[in-house]
């Protein structure tokens, strides 16, 4: 990638001037800096580690910190499948991440163009507005939108879950801003050739703005997968529980067994994981866009 | 009069663009919020609600479990953020030094907490922080601590695990922010610096953090938000209760309580979820102020 090529071009000048005393601190420095660095992605790296091995290690062994596999992965998964619903549980999660990742990205996509595209300043105040909002944690919502919910009988839905969430004031923001770098002259010509405004936001805009749409993607299916406490409202019975909420209840127990916990946890973190390493290189991008 | 008509199609089209998410945030957002608002000057149980006044807020004053509550949020908020904004910055500038061989995996390595969902990483820290589990061995093979600590059931300690597992999953979040807007600073003003002999911790100080400000103020408020709004973590790691007694119970999880499994108290819930509307408010414009006067100075 480019960061070795530049590592090894900037890497020669200091090798070349490494008999000088100053650059003995420098390198005291830099070896510093590896360490620390060592150290942070250590721990960072360290508790996915602690999670499979703990797949493979009965819950006694989990408590007393074996860290090194053993040969429990098969019982656990066993206890796991006999104790939970997974398809079930995995239908419901994949069901409302997927569905409510694409909504929000349509509905908040096409509000951040239209903010940036249409300006005017009634729009500006309510953009302004907006933003104000955003500071407002949901537990000040919480409470009155349940009552909503149980008077629209939508109690234990996924349209419940869903659809409070799709207007997301964060990733409306998210949009405008990466809209600022997309270029007027790609719309100005689309409207010469006779493109209606929808046209150019679906056959022009969204295939430009890949990068953002896939930086979008990764932070809604996570936060919509990994959504908890208004699940946790919604969603009352066994069935129709997210594999978050199955996990969380997992671990509640009073005496919890860890090897089938971290079995689930697993199960509950691969998606996210995967999702990030296939669009990783295209969030970076995206957020550098979003930034500028 | 076509440019007329124009301008007003372009009008038109600008509104339809914002509809679809206007109406369901003004339905699931601005409605709820006002509704709350209202609620939360109301008295009664359940739905039998009436007129109170600021009965509620007398409550508060007197609610010993709720000022505990206050307290520990705050805890948590003045402890946490500035470490994790501290070193998410420190990590990210390390991260920035184009000659710096394996910046990718690092910087992949640090960030990868994120992907971890709240539930799920703090039922790995529950497990990790286990009286006989692998941190207390690890401590006490390092010699750092002579007995296993009580992480959960201790007070004091139940507080370092919660600040401990935050700092972990959002350390990287932030840096992120931070690397992006490094990346869009001109490093020939670095090289400038670098010549007249400005030292690095100078450069960093007077380079880094004030053009980073704008993005050190929208990572601190967020966080803030995020800190006062704890829940997740809290109710998994302690089953519900925010125990050991009260030692760990935020404001949410004490909002949730009060609606969902006390006796339903509506009214109560929602002025003091109205607390922490105030509180990030009050806190946001600190912030700015802070920011903006160092600006000018």
């Amino acid at each position: 990638m480019t960061d070795t090529t530049m590592a090894s071009a900037a890497a020669k000048p200091v090798a070349r001037t490494s008999i000088l005393p100053g650059n003995f601190w420098g390198l005291v420095r830099r070896s510093i800096v590896y360490l620390l660095l060592s150290i942070a992605a250590f721990i960072s790296v360290f508790p996915f580690f602690w999670m499979i091995v703990g797949t493979t290690n009965t819950s006694a062994d989990i408590i007393k910190g074996k860290a090194s596999f053993g040969g429990a992965f098969m019982q656990n998964a066993t206890t796991f499948f006999t104790q939970v619903d997974a398809l079930r549980v995995f239908w419901n999660s994949a069901f409302i991440a997927v569905v409510g990742t694409v909504l929000t990205l349509a509905i908040s996509s096409l509000a951040g163009y239209g903010f940036e595209m249409f300006r005017s300043r009634v729009r500006e105040r309510i953009f302004g507005l907006l933003l104000l909002l955003l500071s407002i944690p949901f537990a000040a919502m919480m409470v009155p939108l349940f009552v909503m919910i149980a008077q629209a009988k939508l109690v234990n839905t996924y349209v419940a879950v869903i659809v409070p969430t799709v207007a997301s004031i964060f990733i409306i923001f998210y949009f405008r801003q990466a809209t600022k770098a997309f270029p007027s002259e790609l719309r100005d010509a689309a409207k010469i050739d006779g493109l209606k405004e929808w046209q150019i936001f679906l056959y022009v805009y969204m295939p430009v703005m890949r990068s953002t749409y896939a930086a979008a993607t990764i932070i809604v299916f996570m936060a919509n997968w990994n959504n908890y406490l208004w699940p946790l409202i919604v969603l009352q019975t066994a069935e129709n529980k997210t594999i978050t909420l199955i996990v969380s209840a997992l671990t509640s127990a009073y005496v919890p067994d860890y090897g089938m916990t971290l079995f689930a946890t697993v199960l509950a973190t691969l998606p996210t994981l995967i999702i990030f390493f296939l669009l990783q290189r295209r969030f970076v991008e995206g957020m550098l866009g979003a930034v500028k | 009069m076509a440019q007329a008509r124009l301008a007003r199609r372009e009008h038109l089209t600008g509104w339809a663009f914002i509809a679809p998410a206007l109406i369901l945030l003004g339905l699931f957002m601005i409605y709820p919020i006002i509704w709350s608002l209202w609620m939360s000057f109301q008295v009664g149980k359940g739905m039998n609600l009436s007129f109170g006044g600021f009965a509620n807020i007398e409550r508060l004053t007197k609610d010993p479990v709720f000022l505990r509550a206050l307290g520990n949020t705050f805890t948590f908020f003045i402890v946490q953020v500035p470490i994790m904004i501290v070193l998410a910055l420190l990590l990210a500038v390390a991260l920035n030094d184009a000659t710096l061989r394996f910046r990718g995996l690092f910087r992949t390595a640090i960030f990868l907490p994120c992907v971890c969902s709240l539930i799920a990483y703090s039922t790995l820290f529950k497990s990790m922080f286990a009286n006989d589990g692998v941190v207390n061995q690890a401590l006490m093979a390092l010699h750092i601590i002579g007995a296993p600590i009580a992480w959960f059931s201790d007070p004091f300690w139940a507080k370092v695990v919660i600040i401990l597992a935050i700092t972990w999953r959002w350390t990287g979040y932030n840096m992120i922010f931070y690397l992006a807007a490094l990346q869009n600073i001109d490093r020939s003003i670095y090289e400038a610096a670098r010549i007249d002999g400005v030292p690095a911790w100078a450069r960093f100080r007077y380079l880094t953090i004030p053009m980073l400000k704008p993005v050190i103020l929208f990572t601190t408020v967020i966080s803030t938000i995020g800190t006062l709004q704890l829940f997740d973590e809290v109710y998994n790691f302690t089953a519900g209760n925010g125990g050991p007694s009260d030692s760990t119970l935020t404001l949410s999880l004490y909002i949730y309580n009060l609606t969902f499994k006390f006796m339903p108290s509506f009214g109560y819930s929602a002025t003091v979820s109205w607390v922490i509307v105030v509180v990030v408010g009050i806190l946001s414009l600190i912030q700015f102020l802070i920011a903006r006067d160092r600006r000018s100075s």
